[in-house]
């Protein structure tokens, strides 16, 4: 499943009814990503997100596909934020559930690297000098290749 | 053929959407590229640096080579910075 929304997200919450009646699931992993306070060397007070409606949706929905095919995956969940946030906010939620772990920490990994690189999403940062696009970072593309085949 | 922009494009060019017409001749993403930086200055500022510029067409990632015939909406942007 995926979401894509401007409301906060409650972890637990989500694990609970990806995972309720499906006791074959021996372990689940999640990543949370939340706003930092600082980029680079400058402080941030805010944070807003831009994405493209359709094609946002459109793409995590491939990306999870992807997963689930390559790990096998009993249940996964990608909820994306966009809009206005502030630093200790929650972006981003991905989790991934399977019989055995190493499935489960791979696949988060998976998602989430892909999702850095193929999910039309794109941050603005604000702090005392002004708003700010972010850069892709290099190393964010380095860390999709890794899964290519 | 309805163009989208975001992020910085979409400030520069002063709009998020438009309904454009390219002639004939224009006929993959490199070649409307050239033609929509012409359309002002705030075009060739968004698309002064061709190599950073993405596309999307129909909602699926494009290269400078793709074909744009029978496309109904062609979006550019930056390279992503989600998650």
């Amino acid at each position: 499943m995926i979401r894509v929304q401007t409301e906060d997200f409650d972890v637990s919450k989500e694990i609970k009814a990806l995972t309720q009646g499906k006791t074959h699931i021996g372990g689940v992993a999640t990543f949370v990503g939340l706003v930092r306070d600082m980029a680079g060397g400058r402080s941030i007070d805010t944070m807003t997100l831009d994405h493209y409606p359709g094609m946002t949706e459109k793409m995590l929905a491939k990306i999870e596909a992807e997963a689930v095919a390559r790990w096998n995956l009993d249940a996964s969940l990608i909820i994306h934020r966009y809009g206005p946030l502030s630093p200790g906010d929650q972006i981003v939620l991905t989790i991934t559930a399977s019989a055995h772990r190493e499935a489960a920490f791979e696949a988060n990994e998976f998602l989430m690297d892909w999702l850095k690189t193929k999910a039309p999403f794109w941050k603005r940062e604000g702090g005392k000098d002004g708003d700010r696009w972010v850069e892709a970072k290099a190393s964010d593309n380095d860390a999709a290749a890794r899964w290519s085949r | 053929m309805t163009i989208l922009y975001f992020a910085w494009l979409k400030e520069k060019i002063g709009k998020d959407e438009e309904q454009v017409d390219p002639p004939a001749e224009i006929t993959n993403i490199g070649e409307l590229v050239e033609w929509l930086a012409q359309r002002g200055p705030g075009y060739a500022d968004a698309f002064a640096d061709r190599e950073i510029v993405r596309a999307a067409i129909d909602q699926e990632f494009a290269e400078t080579d793709a074909p744009i015939e029978g496309a109904t909406e062609i979006a550019f942007f930056p390279p992503v910075t989600g998650g």
